[in-house]
């Protein structure tokens, strides 16, 4: 028996000319947690995609306990008893946990899904991880950290040893990483070994064992982590040191500019009320953080406040001014900016250049439009200028289709775009989200500076960290009320917490 | 000759996607003199553009245009082997080199003019509402529409040719206005409104042109009157090349200018691009503040009004008299048009192409020797074609994969090189 249950020599994968895996080799102990670090784009999930069969490997061998193996689909991967939580969820919302468990392996009696055998072996498993869930919920009534148990569960009942975790605790709040954390270690100590790819340093060093960074496509290298610490492991991750604490002086709150009043707005899909009466301010030269689980109204909030959907009741005020029924065109020129919560969805027109998309806010304005005409000079100009100075990177410069540049440089591109509006209120919907420390650290920089140059900034954010460390008020949403006022200053992240997972609340006058 | 040369010309200029370089004036400000080095490195650039071009996905979408040409063809050709399996041969190349083998090949060649005009306007036609993402299937109703305008204003008020062509463009741009705004205030898909009012529009103009309303009708031959001489589109001495066929008229360069025209409004101005980020991204386009609505009304008319002009450049000549008692069903032309647009690419230059060929096909289908095969082979072997090019979009995947898989094993064989 080899060391190693799963050793991924030399691997190296390449799409169009570029290199995703470079000459990579990761060795997977038997029962230890290994941990993937690396930025965007670093080659994690290709990577991962070549152990479950997704992606074909151009060179290089994998070895399961010491044996050569070829992975061509997921189902050989599965086979060989390798399985995988993937980031997005793969539950149907209409089954069972049951159902969804047993999906694809059904135990059955000449024909008949034979529920009662499946479940006795899904308690026994689920007695012996600790993994406790209610087997006959539906996907849809249960919590998102419940659902990633019922990703866990579903590896187990398949008898996989080797579990890979494609960002796990992206979706979940603090009390429910810490749980995933413990399901780790037990998953560990009955043997299985786990692969966790992430980005967050913090849970690398709570549970993983040894690390393996990746930078660019390649390997920078393999650390045990009791020898390590954070720093060190950043800087190997990025290529040089970061600063983990946002440089941010203080600065005095002044005028309101954003003032929400009784907003309520209905969900698009459901026709539920996803916001409820809600009232709150933004002033210049602060932060204002809405934090709270996704799916708590906070999307629907900030499309009622940008003038995407159309409120039920309520009044929202830029600058003094009503702008409750204002078209999207009159709120953009008034001063509101809006980095939008899915950049490929709104924030760009993929199938456009880099420049065209850099004017998509302005393309109507003078400097860019002669009697009806586009200025393309111009516009080629402006957007040389933007890309360069907020170090917006693509193949091809301004003329590359946005299609084809990393997630990083799209957002990049839109946060150029939206600051270099000069607005006087920013909102920023998940900014950094999918973005590597790198990138992470740059935007923040831009939202804190702009918060500095006296104006007002509204966040959203799913990640506690960023909301600690940007904001200088925080607002909790919990189904679509503001259910807390907080001081990042005097909150704990566990208090943050259990406001977020509706735990606890201020009284309502508090609120108002 | 002229033509083919502003064809090559317009093609280069599309393919290559050329900011034009003569366009920057000298009297712009000091920022784009900087822009000037980045336009002139790229112009050097471009000495290698064939190279590069037949890396661009321009070319896959004309490769696989012409691939599911040469099918079409081939699978026609099975056709007429299994109908008459002897004179095979001689039926193909007849289709193929018909219209210019005949005995007037000049004549012909005018007819494939001709029918290339309002095929083309109708495809434009398509092709604008796509770029904003509207599927203008009413491309027939419009037609018809335009049809009616354009007889009525002929005949009732012996309005000139040049009143007539744009009363059809406003007929066909008021029937595609309609959808227009059923989709953009109700948000009702535009196919199946523009389906129900391409029915409407048929009958509605088959009671204008019919005995009911005797306004045009010719009771003897059961068709609308001969059309007055006033309203017929002028030829400018072009029978003299064709020999006496008057049907190559003004509306050959009207097509051409409209060609050129939407090249510059989809490409060059703000509206071109508001209508192109709707078309790609419709949330995107209401995130940046775009009047959603008023771009689809707009867009839809501009569809319409080609559409109608597309009947009037076929009306507006002695080659067919319409006839409402015959004309039952909804005209081909509108329908050949989305065909003739994607076998072009969906692009207003490709599809000048497309049109021509498809013409040419079915032109050539008259010219089988009926004694061995019916006249309806002819027809059939277009439809094919017509067919088939829906088929591009699938033929230009698979190239785009067999492209895919050569260029990553060169980049790995790239890598290795590197390694050693």
């Amino acid at each position: 028996m080899s060391e190693y249950v799963i050793e991924m020599r030399n691997i190296t994968k390449s799409f169009f000319g570029n290199v995703a895996n470079d000459n990579i080799t990761l060795q997977l102990r038997k029962g230890e947690i290994h941990a993937l670090l690396g930025e965007n784009g670093a080659g994690k999930s290709t990577l991962m995609s070549i152990l479950f069969g997704l992606y074909q490997k151009d060179s290089g061998e994998i070895y399961k306990d010491g044996e050569k193996v070829e992975i061509n689909s997921p189902n050989d991967a599965t086979a060989l008893h390798i399985g995988m939580v993937h980031q997005h969820f793969k539950l149907i919302d209409i089954f069972t946990v049951l159902d969804n468990i047993i999906l694809g392996s059904e135990p059955n009696t000449i024909g008949f899904v034979n529920r009662r055998k499946a479940a006795k072996r899904i308690k026994a498993l689920s007695e012996q991880y600790g993994l406790n869930i209610d087997l006959k919920a539906k996907i849809e009534d249960i919590t998102v950290g419940m659902q990633q148990r019922v990703e866990i569960l579903k590896m187990l009942y398949r008898n996989n040893d080797i579990l890979i975790f494609d960002e796990p605790t992206a979706v979940l709040t603090p009390q429910e990483i810490e749980e995933l954390m413990k399901t780790m270690k037990n998953l560990v100590n009955e043997g299985k070994s786990v692969l966790f790819i992430t980005h967050k340093l913090n849970e690398i060093m709570a549970v993983a064992d040894r690390c393996t960074i990746l930078r660019k496509g390649k390997c920078i290298g393999t650390v045990d982590i009791k020898d390590t610490t954070k720093e060190e492991l950043s800087e190997m991750m990025v290529g040089r040191k970061v600063s983990f604490v946002a440089d941010k002086p203080e600065t005095k709150a002044t005028d309101t500019i954003l003032k929400v009043r009784n907003l309520s707005v209905q969900s698009q899909i459901s026709k539920k009320l996803a916001v409820k009466n809600v009232s709150f301010e933004v002033k210049a030269g602060e932060i204002v953080c809405i934090a709270g689980i996704d799916g708590n109204g906070q999307t629907e909030l900030i499309h009622g406040i940008t003038g995407l959907t159309k409120l039920k009741s309520g009044k929202v005020y830029l600058k003094k001014k009503n702008i409750t029924d204002a078209p999207i065109r009159e709120r953009s020129k008034h001063g509101m900016s809006h980095i939008p919560e899915d950049r490929q969805k709104h924030g760009l027109v993929l199938d456009y250049t880099l420049e065209d998309n850099m004017i998509l806010q302005s393309y109507w304005e003078t400097k860019f439009v002669n009697f009806g005409f586009l200025r393309r000079d111009r516009i080629h100009y402006y957007a040389e200028k933007l890309t360069e100075q907020y170090d917006v990177r693509s193949l091809q410069g301004v003329k590359s289709t946005c299609r084809e540049m990393s997630g990083g440089n799209q957002q990049k591109a839109i946060v150029a775009r939206e600051i270099d509006k000069d607005p006087d209120l920013l909102i920023a919907v998940q900014p950094t989200r999918g973005l590597d420390v790198g990138a992470i650290e740059y935007i923040h920089k831009q939202i804190i500076e702009q918060r500095n140059n006296g104006k007002a900034v509204l966040l959203v954010s799913l990640e506690l960290d960023e909301v600690m460390s940007l904001s200088d008020r925080i607002l909790v949403m919990y189904e679509g009320e503001i259910v807390g006022e907080l001081d990042p200053k005097t909150t704990s992240t566990q208090e943050l917490g259990l406001y977020m997972a509706g735990a606890k609340r201020q009284g309502k006058e508090e609120n108002k | 000759m002229l033509l083919l040369i502003l064809f090559i010309v317009l093609l280069a200029f599309l393919l290559k996607k050329k900011r034009n370089v003569e366009n920057v004036k000298q009297n712009i400000i000091d920022a784009a003199r900087d822009e000037m080095e980045v336009v002139k490195t790229k112009k050097q650039f471009n000495k290698e553009w064939f190279k590069d071009f037949l890396k661009s996905e321009a070319f896959k979408n004309i490769l696989a245009s012409l691939v599911c040409v040469v099918l079409g063809l081939l699978i026609g050709f099975i056709v007429i082997i299994i109908v008459n399996a002897q004179n095979s041969p001689k039926a193909i190349m007849a289709i193929l080199k018909g219209p210019l083998n005949a005995v007037k090949w000049k004549k012909s060649l005018a007819i494939v003019i001709f029918k290339s005009v309002p095929l083309l306007l109708c495809s434009l036609s398509i092709i604008f509402a796509y770029k904003c993402g509207l599927f203008n299937i009413g491309a027939p109703g419009q037609y018809v529409i335009g049809t009616m305008f354009a007889l009525v204003a002929a005949h009732a008020f012996d309005a000139p040719w040049y009143i007539c062509l744009v009363l059809a463009a406003v007929g066909g741009a008021l029937w595609g206005i309609i959808p227009g705004i059923f989709k953009a205030f109700l948000n009702v898909n535009e196919v199946i409104t523009s389906i129900m009012f391409n029915w409407i529009g048929l009958h509605l103009l088959n009671y204008v042109a019919g005995p009911d309303m005797d306004l045009m009708y010719n009771l003897t031959l059961a068709e609308c009157k001969k059309l007055p001489v006033a309203a017929k589109l002028p030829t400018f001495g072009s029978e003299a090349f064709f020999d006496g066929s008057s049907f190559v008229t003004v509306a050959v360069p009207i097509a051409i200018v409209l060609v050129i025209a939407l090249l510059i409004i989809l490409y060059k101005t703000k509206f071109g691009y508001e209508i192109r980020a709707t078309g790609f991204n419709k949330d995107a386009a209401k995130y940046a503040g775009m009047n959603y609505r008023r771009n689809i009304i707009v867009t839809m008319a501009i569809s319409g009004a080609l559409a109608g002009l597309a009947a009037a450049t076929f009306y507006l000549t002695d080659y067919e008299i319409y006839s409402a008692v015959k004309q039952t069903s909804l005209p081909a032309m509108g329908f050949n048009g989305i065909a003739v647009a994607f076998l072009g690419c969906v692009n207003p230059v490709g599809a000048i192409f497309s049109s021509i060929l498809i013409t040419y096909i079915g032109v050539g289908g008259s010219y089988l020797d009926t004694t061995y095969y019916s006249s309806e082979i002819g027809n059939l072997i277009s439809a094919i074609i017509i067919y088939l090019s829906a088929f591009s979009l699938i033929i230009k995947t698979i190239i785009g994969k067999i492209s895919f898989k050569k260029k990553s094993k060169k980049a790995l064989k790239e890598v290795k090189e590197a390694d050693k």
